[in-house]
């Protein structure tokens, strides 16, 4: 601790910190640009002046930035004399100059940092009598708006898209008063983080293109705590409505997962929420029976029909329990191919079992060395892989610190890294864009990454090993050796169970040769692990054979496209053969045409649940808005079916239903307050004390004001009254501190700024070690199908979603579809040349324009996951590539 | 006693005053320039409409009246796809039109809107848009404004100079 006085008032610090963090983490207002907590000091805005005294008897003082000055102890500065005060409000008149008249018509108004500094540095007036500067915008693509005028040359936009995500694409140029952030040429920003542009961004450079379109100011969302759907990692998310549709997501700061970021799929894939095929109104095929679809489904579930349930892993760990109790656990099955069930229980019994204990999205950057085995992280859990560029700095980080230089110094810091990596290495199936920060990698198919990773094993656990032929293995294991806490990496995107095992025993070796290791894994789905966690009678072939052989089911088809899962002829083929399908979905899709019964579910945003992500970490979710349809949780429904009741029980007496019938999950009743958690007498408002148009917005449809709805599932309301202090961390609904307006006021719901949140970080780990646990796995040995060539997924962050697939802005990402190979398999097969190839497998033919990969190993073969074309096929297979046509 | 008296006695000379009513409604009250009265959207000089949607009306209204949601042509200028006042609620405080920054909405001196019906109160758009300036003339948003919507070229508004060319070597 150090002790440090600010305007003559003393206070305990801890060490290692600067003033501007000391201050704002003490509740003191000291106005910054430049500063950011993940990105540090460059001190490059002069906002944050303060005087700066030697001692006691020092009068005079010096102007400092408090962002570059050490809090030691006897640190003596003044935040309110008058010299500093002057100084922070010519400062801010200064970059003033050149900043145009735009906040009626600028995105950023109301929620703009520069705005509040503004005011609180004091100048209001304009005084400069010259012109302004101005710049001609590009057009950034789907995401991102961009206006430059707006600039005040605080680089954040740089310093985070290119030093801390990487990018390639965007840069500054000119010089002096010309200075311009951009691009080399008007294009889409092609990195994966680009959104966060619109956080990083002090002002209105860079602003949400999906919410220019349904523009809605900060002040009039209706906003509630969420959590991601489109990716595992499970990021936490502020999901925002006004007038019944979903305006926009910004991130939810959480310490332990995402942090101040989210990725480009989890900021701007939420708009299928608001598609027209979603489902309003609940529908029956035949309505010859005269009674609405409701009572029909109920009727029929009381007439005790043969049932199965297909469970889902986009839906919440509720849904799914609630499913389950419906059809019994006999009849329960997981709503994915045998393949894929396999490879996430897989990854499941690995974590409960096994020794090595899997980290937190946060903690995975204290590791120092990396190795990644056959998982394209980027693409399947971006911020695992923003995570892993933080990672790859570790070790020359330490360099700069054995130089003295602080923690918090980020240019110095920089200044010594230069391009420098830490031991990073990745064995995949193709090259990924992670390689970009690797010292070392290697393609194989999946036999060879296995042979690979058994001799990496065998040299950690004997100590020495083949340094002739492998020397990439040998490159690895001594590396991870080296380490003190080495991570692997690996996840179901290889669709191998063996690879997850062989990943597992490399862990297990590093960990019984002593080391400090971490695993983690990504998984294909918001709550993969929570339907494994769940336990089922089988996957979705169990039961489409089940479908095949017994006559008379129903099945209920929960938040499942089947025509996603498998191929159009057994997907209709399951249908036709069930006696009737009772479907609970969100969108219309094949499905929909066939299903006797359809119940519109809603979304991440209409509905409450809990979520499991690849870490074991259970979170809360809430519902943002109440539509006015009939869509509700599915868990809703098929408690109406159950109890046969006209109202669904509140979601607290779901979860203790849950709790009692699963005891491995019962952190959960401590994830977040109950419904009938107040503070005071008062629930937490959705909206903000500014929220506008309460009595004019419904006034088209009726002048008479009808009571608001009510929220029986949580301790929020949808309106705005209610407690508007800080609400317990998992229940935060939006950023607002008074004079904080913009998403800068997390600092005021963080212990010390850039830490935890007050209360802890929401979120529970469901899944601990095993300390007595097994660290070799045996390893099943990849099916040897004939065919020469292995065709393995190729992952798109744009494109392998299946829900986000259909917001309209990812959707102009998503790239053309295709089957890459390497030029040397072309010739192989005599192909030279083709424009279309096609992949035989068995009796089932693929053609698809040729995309020539040239890292790709001679025997793989590449298929885009997930997209419409590719759907139904199982990974990884073995083919034989003939010419298309 | 003495109080009733004198009272009869100032009520009797009130009799040779001037009187202060007038015939309403076939006599009109004089209404400054300045009285708060039933509310308009203007327009600018150009005939565009004033008003980009800023929300700022909404959000200073003490009853919370005004609502409206945003929307852009086909050169990303702003303006309210819908905008509705509840004159039920409106208390006529002109709140809104102090937060205006571009002189769209306007209390205008007309205090005759009242209804049978409450429902015939709420007022959309094409009730609330007149086709004049109202009381502020001359002033355009768009030409103080940093952004290029269609209305001028970039850098081409009053106090802007040409746009940077970032590929100059020019110190």
């Amino acid at each position: 601790m150090a002790k440090v006085f600010i305007d003559n008032i003393e206070y305990e610090v801890p060490n290692g910190k600067n003033m501007l963090e000391v201050a704002l983490s003490l509740g003191l207002d000291l106005p910054y640009f430049c500063w950011h907590p993940a990105m540090h000091s460059v001190g490059a805005c002069r906002q944050c002046a303060v005087t700066n005294y030697r001692d006691e008897n020092d009068t005079r003082g010096r102007i400092t930035m408090a962002c570059m000055l050490d809090a030691t102890d006897g640190t003596r500065i003044s935040i309110n004399d008058q010299k500093s005060k002057d100084f922070r409000a010519g400062n801010i008149e200064s970059l003033m100059i050149n900043h145009p008249h735009d906040c009626p018509v600028c995105d950023e108004g109301g929620e703009c940092h520069l705005q509040d500094m503004t005011v609180m540095s004091g100048h209001n007036y304009r005084r400069y009598r010259f012109k302004k500067r101005t710049h001609i915008n590009q057009d950034l693509g789907p995401f991102l708006n961009h206006e430059m005028n707006r600039c005040i040359q605080c680089y954040r936009c740089v310093r985070f898209y290119n030093d801390y995500a990487g990018g390639k694409d965007f840069g500054v140029f000119a010089s002096a008063g010309r200075v311009y952030f951009g691009r080399s040429e008007p294009g889409t920003l092609e990195n994966e983080f680009s959104g966060n542009l619109v956080e990083v961004c002090p002002t209105g450079v860079f602003t949400d293109k999906t919410l220019k379109k349904h523009f809605t100011r900060k002040w009039d969302l209706t906003s509630a705590p969420s959590v991601c759907h489109q990716c595992s990692v499970g990021c936490n998310i502020l999901a925002s409505e006004r007038y019944g549709t979903m305006r926009r997501v910004m991130t939810r700061f959480n310490g332990d997962v995402n942090g101040y970021f989210l990725c480009d799929r989890g900021r701007f894939g939420y708009e299928y929420v608001n598609d027209e095929k979603r489902l309003t109104r609940a529908a029956q095929k035949d309505a010859s029976s005269g009674s609405d679809p409701v009572s029909s489904v109920k009727a029929h579930i009381a007439s005790r029909p043969k049932m199965i349930g297909i469970g889902s892993p986009r839906a919440s760990l509720e849904s799914n329990f609630m499913l389950k109790r419906l059809v019994g656990a006999e009849n329960f099955y997981q709503g994915i191919p045998s393949n894929e069930a396999d490879v996430i229980n897989e990854v499941l019994r690995v974590l409960r079992e096994g020794k090595v204990r899997t980290p937190s999205l946060k903690e995975m950057e204290d590791f120092d060395t990396v190795f990644v085995l056959g998982e394209d992280v980027t693409n399947t859990a971006p911020m695992m892989a923003l995570g892993l560029r933080q990672t790859a700095k570790t070790l020359p980080k330490q360099k700069a610190y054995a130089l003295r230089i602080q923690h918090w110094n980020d240019a110095a810091i920089r200044e010594v890294v230069q391009d420098e990596k830490g031991p990073f290495f990745l064995a995949t199936g193709y090259a990924t864009k992670l390689e970009e920060v690797s010292t070392s990698v290697y393609h194989g198919d999946t036999n060879s990454l296995l042979k690979l990773s058994e001799a990496i094993t065998n040299e950690i656990r004997s100590g020495s090993g083949d340094n002739q032929s492998g020397g990439f293995s040998h490159q690895v294991a001594q590396a991870l050796l080296a380490s003190e806490k080495p991570l692997i990496v690996s996840g179901t995107g290889m669709m191998s169970k063996s690879i997850v095992q062989a990943a597992a025993n490399i862990a297990g070796a590093l960990k019984d040769a002593g080391r400090e290791v971490g695993i983690v894994y990504a998984v294909p789905e918001a709550n993969s692990m929570g339907l494994a966690m769940l336990g089922a009678a089988g996957s979705l072939d169990d039961a489409i054979s089940r479908v095949n052989n017994e006559k008379d089911l129903t099945a209920v088809v929960l938040e499942t496209n089947l025509f996603y899962r498998t191929d159009n002829q057994t997907a209709s083929d399951f249908l036709s053969h069930c006696h009737k399908t009772i479907l609970i979905d969100s969108m219309e899709n094949e499905c929909t045409q066939e299903a006797d019964f359809i119940l519109p579910a809603g979304t991440f945003a209409e509905s409450d649940g809990t979520m499991v992500n690849n870490e074991g970490r259970a979170q809360r979710y809430y519902q943002v808005f109440k539509p006015n349809n009939d869509m509700r949780s599915s868990w809703a429904w098929l408690d109406m079916m159950i109890n046969q009741t006209e109202e669904a029980r509140p979601y607290d007496d779901i979860i203790r239903e849950m709790l009692e019938a699963n005891p491995a999950l019962e952190k959960i009743k401590t994830l977040a307050p109950a419904a009938d958690f107040r503070i005071g007498t008062q629930k937490i408002p959705r909206q903000t004390h500014r929220f506008s148009g309460r009595t004019s917005m419904n006034a088209h449809v009726s002048v008479h004001e009808g009571k608001p709805p009510v929220d029986n599932d949580s301790p929020l309301t949808y309106t705005m009254e209610g407690y508007h202090g800080k609400p317990p961390s998992a229940d935060i609904p939006f950023y607002w501190s008074p004079g904080w307006n913009s998403i800068q006021s997390i600092n005021k719901y963080q212990i010390e700024v850039g830490g935890d949140l007050h209360g802890g970080n929401p979120g529970l780990r469901l899944i601990e070690p095993n300390e007595n646990g097994i660290t070799r796995f045996e390893v099943n040995s990849a099916g040897n199908n004939s065919g020469r060539y292995e065709v393995l997924p190729s992952w798109h962050i744009f494109g392998s979603g299946e829900m986000s697939a259909m917001s309209p802005a990812i959707e102009k990402r998503i790239p053309d579809v295709y089957i890459a190979v390497s030029d040397k398999a072309l010739e192989k097969a005599g192909l030279q040349g083709a424009d279309k190839i096609s992949v035989r497998h068995q009796s089932a033919t693929i053609t698809l324009p040729v995309k020539v990969d040239n890292s790709l190993p001679d025997n793989v073969v590449l298929l885009p996951y997930g997209f419409k074309d590719t759907v139904g096929w199982r990974f990884p297979f073995k083919g034989e590539l003939e010419r298309g046509v | 006693m003495l109080s009733s008296v004198r009272s009869l006695w100032m009520v009797f000379l009130k009799m040779f005053k001037k009187r202060v009513t007038i015939k309403y409604p076939e006599e009109k009250p004089y209404l400054a320039p300045r009285w708060r009265g039933r509310i308009v959207l203007t327009r600018d000089p150009d005939n565009n409409e004033r008003c980009v949607a800023c929300n700022l009306c909404a959000a200073v209204c003490p009853t919370d009246c005004i609502s409206l949601q945003a929307t852009e042509d086909e050169n990303g200028r702003r303006y309210p796809e819908i905008f509705r006042i509840n004159f039920s609620r409106c208390i006529f405080c002109g709140l809104c039109e102090d937060a205006c920054p571009t002189y769209a909405i306007q209390l205008i001196p007309d205090f005759e809107m009242s209804e049978y019906n409450r429902q015939s109160l709420v007022y959309e758009k094409e009730h609330l848009l007149i086709d004049g300036m109202g009381k502020y003339h001359g002033y355009s948003y768009y030409d103080q404004a940093g952004v290029a919507v269609g209305v001028k070229p970039k850098g081409g508004g009053e106090n802007e100079s040409e746009p940077v060319d970032v590929r100059t070597l020019i110190p």
